[in-house]
């Protein structure tokens, strides 16, 4: 793929660059929306000469005057069947696309604004638009989302239904067609064994939690992703504001523990998270659940203020970097389990050391 | 067809995987898959939403008609019950008319409610656009007099007048 190889070829993403408000306990926000167009079955129904016919129509609006006054100059399409499935499988783990869209080879995906937007296209839906920021942000997320929205609308004819909404394939996304999210990292609620009583609140009032990369996957380094379940029938704005503040209770949860953790059990926090560092910076072979938990735990040690001179944007970019399909990408061939794992250690101990990372004592 | 691999289990997923240009396929089953390891996304967690799906629409059915869904297909895609039924997905935007009001019991169970309030599309959305508006600016209005405001009242039915016009 020779234009934009930063796309595959660098693990952070520009828009992770910067450090976002609640950035101690929100990773980033994220708003998706759900489109179809009129006329066209949906994708699972639809035919590949449709299929590519959506992929042309969705190029042609990013072509338009109108895409120019977006931070979407610098966008870029790109068909899944252009892709090798590493490369796929790269954009899964940017959080760029989805794992079925990485299936399917009738698939596009548009990214611009530093990867902080991207439009999946012939998913589930033939439009999914995704809007991505660090920290908690979740309405300048949906802001960012409603004006793609906006530039695709003026050229495309949307399926929308008075009664139930925007059209989407699937009934539970009718409506809004909008899945807000919030990914934190609740170290202290989950040392302490608080974390599932907490989300399982955060669930009775109609929230869906879920692991680092969605549906199916488990609660990696103590990071979840808080979402909405309900699309019909609430506003995008009302919705976004009860995550909201339903993630603003639980980090206040996870703080109040932080604090009280610092205050009694000093000696034992500062044990663990040098123990973490320790083994991150002279470890030689590490699993990716293993490096999950030690680097939540570094990012804990630096929340704390245990651990100085880290840069979390590092913590950030591992988080990608230390996963299979990049370890594969960096090595320029397919690794096995255990080739992977010395990888990993090898490019861990490289970013921590030269990020100059000293402990205080 | 046995997997590839084991040559034991039957094989449920196939691999196709193009490195360099060079297209290989296998046929595995899921366990060989996932201890290969190299994708361990395309094992899809088993969802039963389908079938929740589908119960949902079913219930509603007997309560309001009692013939047989299985005969129900979209004019405009084809979509059968069936498939519905098999994979929780509606074929097209025509389905959310064709359905109509059995959909209504299932979207309630999932959403607590049937109606969208939200994000009308400015330009294919017109006339539902102004029906929004209408139905906002006649809120504001009761809300104002409510408040013995009538000046704004007077001016929000002016706006009210002027809007419904362009719906007719």
């Amino acid at each position: 793929m020779g234009r934009g190889s930063d796309l595959t070829e660098r693990a952070l993403s520009q828009w992770m660059e910067s450090p976002g408000p609640e950035s101690d306990t929100v990773i980033s926000s994220r708003v998706r929306l759900a489109r179809n167009l009129e006329g066209i079955p949906f994708p699972h129904l639809m035919t590949d000469e449709q299929a590519d016919q959506v992929i042309d129509m969705v190029g042609a609006a990013f072509r338009s005057p109108a895409a120019g006054k977006l931070v979407l100059n610098t966008w870029q399409l790109i068909r899944m069947a252009e892709l090798s499935p590493l490369d796929r499988h790269i954009l899964v783990e940017k959080h760029l696309i989805s794992p079925n869209l990485a299936r399917t080879d009738r698939g596009a995906v548009v990214v611009g604004a530093g990867e902080a937007v991207s439009i999946m296209i012939n998913e589930e839906d033939h439009l999914r638009i995704q809007c991505l920021y660090p920290g908690l942000q979740l309405a300048e997320a949906l802001e960012l989302a409603n004006k793609v929205d906006d530039l695709l609308e003026s050229r495309l004819e949307y399926a929308f239904h008075e009664k139930r909404g925007f059209a989407t394939a699937c009934p539970t996304n009718a409506g809004t067609g909008m899945r807000a999210s919030v990914m934190v990292h609740l170290p202290v609620l989950v040392i302490n064994n608080q974390a599932g009583r907490v989300l399982s609140t955060v669930v009775k009032l109609g929230f869906l939690v879920r692991g680092l990369y969605g549906e199916g996957t488990e609660a990696l380094g103590n990071i979840f992703q808080v979402s909405n379940q309900v699309t019909l029938g609430q506003a995008e704005e009302e919705i976004v504001q009860n995550l909201r503040s339903v993630v603003l209770q639980v980090i206040g949860q996870e703080r109040q523990l932080r604090r009280a953790i610092v205050a009694d059990m000093r000696e034992q926090i500062e044990d663990k998270v040098g123990r973490a560092y320790g083994t991150l910076l002279w470890g030689h072979i590490i699993s990716s659940q293993e490096a999950m938990q030690l680097m939540s735990d570094v990012r804990l040690g630096i929340e704390l203020g245990l651990i100085k001179g880290v840069d979390r944007k590092i913590l950030n970019e591992l988080l990608v970097a230390i996963r299979p399909a990049f370890l594969q990408k960096l090595a320029g061939r397919e690794l096995d389990a255990t080739e992977r794992d010395v990888r990993r250690a090898d490019l861990i101990r490289l970013r921590l050391k030269a990020s100059g990372l000293e402990r205080t004592e | 067809m046995l997997c590839q691999e084991c040559r034991q289990r039957a094989a449920t997923i196939h691999v196709t995987r193009i490195v360099d240009g060079r297209k290989t396929e296998m046929d595995l089953c899921e366990q060989c898959a996932r201890e290969k390891g190299e994708f361990d996304f395309f094992v899809e967690p088993q969802l039963p939403l389908q079938s929740f799906l589908a119960s949902l629409l079913q219930q509603a059915q007997a309560r309001s008609a009692p013939q047989a869904l299985a005969t129900l297909t979209c004019d405009n895609c084809g979509l059968t019950y069936k498939e519905f039924a098999q994979t929780g997905k509606l074929g097209c935007s025509k389905c959310y008319e064709q359905l109509g009001e059995r959909l209504e019991p299932m979207l309630k169970r999932i959403h607590g409610s049937a109606e969208h309030v939200g994000k009308v599309p400015k330009r294919t959305g017109g006339v539902f656009r102004v029906r929004q508006e209408l139905r906002e600016l006649r809120e504001r209005m009761a809300r104002a007099v409510q408040a013995e405001d009538f000046e704004t009242a007077a001016k929000l039915r002016d706006q009210i007048k002027k809007r419904e016009k362009e719906v007719e």
